[in-house]
């Protein structure tokens, strides 16, 4: 057995204040001067605590306070107020949901996986990977506990091609080719978000947090500077066909990516014919016609598939697909077609929170590609105040190497041990095999409707209630 | 019985506000119909903000007043509380339920929350020409269960009311917090159960009241503990964390806990997963075995939570023999500690578990031979008349006593000390803000107020016994396939 993977995650802190979903407001007006005032029984005392960011003139005390409604139900002239922060409301979009940001915040500066008490507070089902739920197993199957570290759960995956057999000579040794694969430790590579404040320095940061991880960073080529020079083994660059020549695929590269075009087996001899030993990805969008694709590239020898949805999560030519969706019908496809062990599936596309990992593996996924969360843990608004030009309130250009590098290694390592409990809680200790397994998943659409289908008769006259 | 706030200053919807042009005429005192003013000493204050309605008053203060010097206008503070599943409507009309007795008259929605699916799309329906039992007294209208479905010489238990505690263990909740729950079930003449965490000696008065928890921790559990009860429940799995174990953060192992847990102060405590015992249905019945050996009358219960195939570990638990309650916890609910990717993904919703459930058993013949309850999510008597006619027999609770005891879901219960409202805690400073008293006359009343909305719903729908709408979903419509 390997020695586990470990992912060692330590608190670092934010550089802004962050953005909380409500605020206290306490008038003076009127106070009595309560020899004991709520405020001095706060238990987590938050007004003890509490001071202002001169810089940027936002109290800590929103952040600080828990939502106990004591002080707020227990003074006496009821001058203590909570309101919503409408500035909490207004980020991010119906993908990228306040709550989701948030989340990402904590987990970037705790490294630890968001608990709580009280049930679950969200809405029952929704759009893409939340209209699914993930199995579990007790009494007539067992479980795994792999997050007290009693049992072992691999979360590595092999990207490339593994054989579907091993062929040995009559003296017990390996015949034929010994298979050429690229062992991951998670099932996660980093991949650069398409806008952002991003400087140098993020992205040696990032690709620092990708060698601590043992992934990747997926960038386009232009993007490699000399600031990256000792780093070229956890890049996966992205090749223009036009526009980038080979030469400058950093040399101890081991995986690059080029986009999908008609004539790829052109483009793919030549690289081989200058590194004979890289790996070669090809980035299909999610759109129309991408089955076909994936499978002439199967057939073609190809053995890495990157299906590039949306920054929401969708197909790139039609919003109301998601990829979810998209990720299983590429994955039926192959299967269909005898061909699926001959690819690595990786899938790309506004993945916001850890199941996300799971689930787009459930789908037919081998692995997937984290995006805009490794600039959300830099404090990332999804304000995009960048697209337009302007400053980013969260100065992300600013930030160190080595802070941006352990945000993202917290954020993963988050994801990693949320990995693990769901798995746990399937039974599957091995991510490799969690890959396809639809029958371990239960999907909205057909839960809901062989539930409630029938439900749907109202004769005249009645009532609802 | 009307038991107040703790607090000085309930939350409501509404907040009325008198200016200096009052001339205490004491019009507002007299019209109101909710108590809202109040006249002291000559002079008239708005005491009960909470309790105003708003634009739904049928005697508006606020246009009543000779001078104008009222007005209504909704409560900014009501707005940063509750979610999805338990808005702040459902939430203030808990309070209410447990503070009166009764459903809220106006003002606010106390039937369903706003998840956009399960029970919050389901509606009951009610025809117009079937007969309404409108002239029969409450008390001819039956919503006992009876939990003992095998003719044998087990205990035979009838509770009142459909309706009884879900497993909250000493550490995750206060000892007053349990003595509570117990006392208002014993009032109502229906159970509580003593989670995993031990079986405090305060609770021996209510014992036959008592369900005692057997799960994987073994946390407090002995030969006498099994020995006081009537029911004892083994808990597989749990719908917060569906395939993960218990988790009592080391902050919570206060002396107190550590002595009846047997363990050390200030360390954390795993109840492991699963049952590493039990990997089949005959293990399961070893233990049900083990069970009998000790206490041969016990009914026994199989709390699991909802996997895909939760309809053959429903069968299986019939199989492995005794008397059983197929207790069904559903991945929504709970009010432990639990990592959030759990309690959102793993398992499936009660709302689909129970029908899956009741129809498997009805086709394999035992389905009169097993009691199911079901629970994970139950909010409001709705949501009770909701999952029987989806084909349970009755519902535990756990998160409604304690919203009922004024917890806000503030979802700290796990962190540091605890509950900062003195429910979900151990820590003795913070376990004194609420009374025993209290506690359980809250928990009485909200049940008495479910129990007379069950009875109004069976009574529109012409029942005179809840077991009538054991999974008759003809009365159910859901919204999305209308």
């Amino acid at each position: 057995m390997p020695s586990k993977y470990m992912i060692h995650t330590k608190p670092v802190p934010n550089r802004f204040e962050p953005v909380s979903r409500s605020g206290i407001i306490a008038w003076e007006e009127g106070c009595l001067k309560c020899a004991v005032c709520v405020k001095k029984r706060c238990i987590y005392d938050v007004y003890d605590k509490r001071g202002i960011d001169s810089r940027h003139m936002i109290e800590s005390i929103d952040n600080l306070c828990m939502n106990c409604y004591r002080c707020v139900q227990n003074c006496p002239k009821e001058l203590i107020h909570k309101s919503l922060n409408p500035e909490f409301n207004a980020m991010g979009d119906s993908h990228w949901s306040p709550p989701i940001i948030v989340r990402l915040w904590k987990q970037s500066q705790t490294g630890k996986i968001p608990v709580s008490g009280a049930g679950y507070p969200g809405p029952f089902s929704g759009p893409g990977f939340d209209s699914m739920w993930t199995d579990m197993s007790e009494i007539v199957r067992p479980t795994r506990d792999g997050i007290h570290g009693r049992e072992y759960i691999s979360t590595a995956v092999d990207i490339g091609k593994t054989p579907e057999h091993l062929m040995f000579n009559h003296s017990d040794t390996l015949e034929g080719e010994v298979p050429s694969i690229i062992d991951i430790p998670l099932p996660i590579l980093l991949k650069m978000p398409s806008f952002g404040t991003i400087s140098s320095n993020t992205i040696k940061g990032w690709a620092m947090g990708a060698r601590r991880l043992g992934t990747f960073i997926a960038l386009p080529m232009e993007k490699i500077d000399s600031a990256l020079e000792d780093m070229g083994g956890w890049l996966m660059p992205l090749v223009l066909p036009k526009g980038t020549s080979i030469g400058n695929i950093p040399k101890n590269a081991k995986i690059i990516e080029i986009p999908w075009t008609e004539e790829w087996q052109g483009v793919v001899e030549d690289i081989k014919g200058c590194f004979p030993n890289i790996f070669v990805s090809i980035r299909i969008p999610m759109a129309e016609g991408m089955d076909e694709k994936a499978l002439s590239l199967a057939r073609g020898g190809i053995s890495i598939i990157h299906l590039e949805g949306s920054l929401m999560s969708r197909f790139m030519d039609d919003n109301t697909r998601n990829l979810k969706d998209g990720i299983r019908s590429v994955h039926m496809k192959l299967v269909e077609e005898n061909i699926r062990d001959g690819v690595t599936l990786l899938a790309s596309g506004g993945l916001a929170m850890a199941e996300h990992v799971a689930k787009a593996i459930i789908c037919g996924a081998d692995t997937v590609f984290v995006d805009f969360p490794i600039l959300i843990a830099l404090e990332c608004r999804m304000c995009r105040r960048c697209t337009k030009g302007l400053s980013c309130p969260v100065e992300i250009d600013t930030a160190s190497p080595n802070w941006v590098a352990s945000r993202v290694v917290n954020l993963i390592g988050a994801w990693h041990n949320q990995l693990i409990e769901v798995m746990g809680a399937m039974g599957i200790r091995d991510a490799r095999r969690l890959r396809g397994e639809v029958g371990r998943a239960m999907f909205f659409d057909d839960m809901d409707r062989a539930a409630f289908e029938s439900m749907g008769q109202v004769e005249e006259g009645c009532e609802l209630e | 019985m009307r038991t107040r706030s703790r607090f000085r200053n309930p939350i409501g919807k509404f907040r009325v506000n008198r200016t200096d042009d009052c001339i205490a005429c004491g019009k507002c005192v007299e019209i109101c119909p909710y108590g809202v003013h109040v006249e002291r000493r000559g002079q008239v204050f708005v005491e009960n903000n909470y309790l105003c309605v708003g634009t739904e008053c049928p005697e508006p203060c606020y246009k009543a007043c000779p001078v104008q010097a009222l007005s209504v206008r909704r409560n900014p503070v009501f707005d940063t509380l509750g979610d999805f599943r338990w808005t702040n409507e459902l939430l203030a009309s808990t309070w209410y339920m447990a503070e009166f007795g009764e459903s809220p008259s106006a003002g606010l929605e106390y039937k369903v929350g706003n998840s956009g699916g399960g029970f919050d799309k389901l509606r009951l329906i009610f025809n117009g020409n079937r007969s309404r039992l409108e002239d029969i007294p409450d008390d001819d209208i039956d919503v006992s269960l009876e939990l003992n479905r095998r003719d044998d010489n087990a205990y035979r238990i009838r509770i009142e009311v459909p309706v009884y505690g879900g497993g909250m263990s000493y550490g995750s909740v206060s000892v007053t917090t349990m003595v509570s729950r117990a006392r208002a079930a014993a009032a109502l003449g229906t159970l509580s159960c003593t989670g995993e965490g031990g079986y405090p000696d305060e609770l021996k008065p209510y014992d036959d009241h008592m369900i005692t928890q057997v799960a994987t921790g073994l946390f407090g559990v002995k030969e006498e503990t099994i020995q006081r009860v009537k029911i004892v429940e083994f808990k597989y799995a749990q719908g917060a964390k569906p395939g993960l174990g218990g988790h009592l953060l080391g902050d919570k192992v206060t002396p107190g806990v550590a002595r009846m847990r047997e363990a050390v102060v200030g360390y954390p405590l795993f109840s492991p997963f699963p049952f590493h015992s039990v990997y089949s249905v005959e293990d399961h019945k070893k233990h049900v075995d083990w069970i009998k050996a000790i206490n041969p009358k016990a009914l026994v219960s199989v709390k699991v939570s909802t996997p895909t195939d939760v309809d053959m570990v429903a069968v299986g638990s019939y199989y492995a023999g005794a008397h059983i309650i197929i207790h069904l916890d559903g991945s929504y609910g709970g009010t432990g500690a639990a990592p959030d990717i759990a309690k959102k993904n793993i398992a499936m919703p009660i709302e689909y578990a129970v029908p899956k459930v009741h129809r498997f058993l009805q086709e394999e013949g035992v389905r009169d031979k097993m009691t199911v309850i079901a629970s994970g999510g139950i909010r409001t008597p709705h949501d009770v008349a909701k999952i029987i006619a989806l084909g349970a027999d009755g519902v535990c609770t756990g998160t409604a006593d304690l919203v009922a005891l004024e917890c806000v879901r503030c979802q700290n219960c796990e962190s540091g000390r605890g509950c900062a409202r003195g429910i979900a805690t151990t820590d003795t400073e913070l376990s004194e803000l609420m009374n025993i008293e209290w506690g359980a006359q809250r928990i009485i009343n909200m049940y008495l107020a479910w129990r007379k909305e069950l009875i109004r719903i069976l009574r529109k729908l012409g029942m005179k016994s809840i077991k009538e709408l054991v999974g008759r979903t003809e009365c159910l419509v859901h919204l999305d396939y209308m």
